[in-house]
């Protein structure tokens, strides 16, 4: 389990993130939704540890990030899989190779097991027998898909996603979304996906935080998200007409 | 000034965090051969027209401006070597170097930071810096002065084919050649080469590294990295003239 308690982040004088407080839960799909510049992508970036937070606590199964020391951060590190917008996969290696760098600097397993781990993160995302293809040879899809095999390649216990399905086709987006919540369902890990897509909260949105003006200003899960009358929630969500349709039926 | 200062102060931050023990001794190793063809064995091409053209033009324009039957045509070979050693080869081809090289590493890096790929490599637990700049760092200090050594005999070729076209005779300019040679010219060529190098390389991947924004930001970081490593060679150009020669 992560939770964040109190957190409060501000660039200069403009107060990105407010007095947030939540708890993204084992084995479920968290999603943390907002319109764009509400602070959930800074959100994000301050569970990774790529942004230091002014004041509150970051905490990992009880673990508060940013009070360890270095040595315990790395280790922390290679717990957690993170999922990248644009993939993040290193251009000067093939699918293989991206997928085995982890494996290769934080373990001491022989090249066997690591391309035994390899195939077997490359089969859960359906991608077997494309080891070495380039990274530009990879179309939209299949660099999230090879991302998520990196993420998972260490047997994370945090799975961490921004924006998983942005600039990907619908049926593309509900295959990688499926794949997240699976992947969260049988491995019980803690998955964060922060999203604007509503395909993706009605699809996987097992526990929701609506992040408005950087604060929570309501949490919940899909099926509680039709009900609400959180009116900020309401002209976010449904937003477009079908949506709307779906809300009043 | 102040922003002279912090990114003076960003730099060697920078180049502490670069200078820490490999995490993989094999990785690194694997990255550093990468370098090395990369940044050394691509670079013998340019390096060798560059240096072969460079040396014919110096020696004929030395054989024009000593027509007068006062001086020995001997002096033609040894104004060109001279020449060569103590400028043209390495202060020359480093500003030629932190064109290729230095935009080739800024922009390189400043890609995979602003892609992205660097902070992936953070959140991993790996140190950046270290596994990005490190060999591109050694790759530079270790093949320049090879190909520095490449470049003056290549540049005496060339001022030897530049001699027959001026009418001096092989063996006045090869007399030229090994005239009051003097070794220690060649030690400092060397250590202004490794020193052009560390600089070319590290202050490219200064540029990269902190490129913020998107791929004008990149291009904009090659460029700046080209023009402020070219300024710093050629102020470490002087200071070490200064120091060993005068």
């Amino acid at each position: 389990m992560i939770e964040i308690k109190n957190i409060h982040k501000s660039f200069g004088d403009n107060h990105v993130l407010n007095n947030i407080s939540f708890k993204f839960e084992k084995g479920k799909t968290n999603l943390i939704i907002g319109e764009s510049g509400s602070g959930k992508t800074t959100l994000l970036r301050i569970l990774i540890g790529l942004h230091k937070i002014d004041q509150g606590e970051v905490l990992y199964d009880g673990r508060d990030f940013n009070q360890l020391n270095s040595k315990e951060k790395r280790k922390l590190r290679q717990e957690i899989g993170v999922l990248f917008q644009r993939g993040a996969l290193y251009d000067f290696m093939n699918v293989e190779e991206n997928i085995m760098f982890p494996l290769t600097m934080f373990t001491n397993q022989s090249y066997e097991e690591k391309i035994e781990r390899v195939n077997n993160c490359l089969e859960r995302v359906n991608l077997q027998n494309n080891n070495n293809l380039k990274i530009s040879e990879l179309s939209g899809g299949m660099i999230k898909r090879v991302s998520i095999a990196r993420a998972i390649a260490m047997k994370p216990k945090y799975l961490l996603c921004d924006e998983p399905n942005s600039g990907l086709d619908p049926r593309t987006a509900i295959i990688i979304d499926n794949l997240i919540k699976e992947i969260s369902i049988e491995d019980d890990i803690t998955t964060i996906v922060n999203t604007h897509d509503m395909n993706s909260v009605m699809e996987i949105g097992d526990s929701i935080a609506y992040i408005n003006n950087g604060q929570i200003s309501w949490t919940g899960n899909k099926d509680e998200l039709l009900q609400s009358n959180n009116k900020q929630l309401n002209n976010f969500v449904f937003a477009s007409k079908l949506f709307k349709r779906l809300k009043n039926t | 000034m102040k922003s002279v200062l912090t990114q003076i102060g960003q730099y060697f931050l920078m180049l502490n965090k670069t200078f820490s023990f490999p995490e993989k001794k094999s990785v690194f190793l694997k990255q550093f051969n990468l370098e090395l063809e990369k940044i050394g064995l691509n670079s013998l091409g340019i390096v060798t027209i560059i240096s072969f053209f460079i040396g014919a033009v110096v020696s004929i324009q030395t054989a024009f401006n000593f027509e007068s039957p006062i001086y020995p045509k001997y002096l033609i070979g040894y104004a060109t070597r001279e020449s060569l050693i103590l400028e043209f080869c390495p202060t020359m081809l480093a500003l030629i170097l932190a064109g290729k090289v230095g935009s080739n590493i800024a922009s390189e890096i400043g890609s995979m930071r602003v892609t992205e790929q660097i902070d992936a490599l953070e959140i991993m637990g790996v140190n950046s810096a270290s596994f990005l700049i490190l060999p591109k760092i050694f790759a530079t200090v270790l093949f320049f002065p090879i190909l520095i050594i490449l470049s003056i005999t290549i540049g005496l070729i060339g001022g030897w084919v530049g001699c027959q076209t001026a009418g001096i005779t092989s063996a006045s300019f090869m007399y030229g050649i090994k005239y009051e040679f003097n070794a220690f010219y060649v030690t400092y060529c060397l250590i202004k080469i490794t020193v052009f190098a560390f600089i070319i390389s590290s202050v490219s991947s200064y540029f990269g590294y902190y490129t913020n924004g998107g791929a004008l930001d990149v291009g904009r970081s090659s460029t700046k990295a080209v023009v402020y490593s070219s300024i710093i060679v050629l102020i470490f150009n002087f200071l070490l003239t200064d120091l060993l020669l005068a």
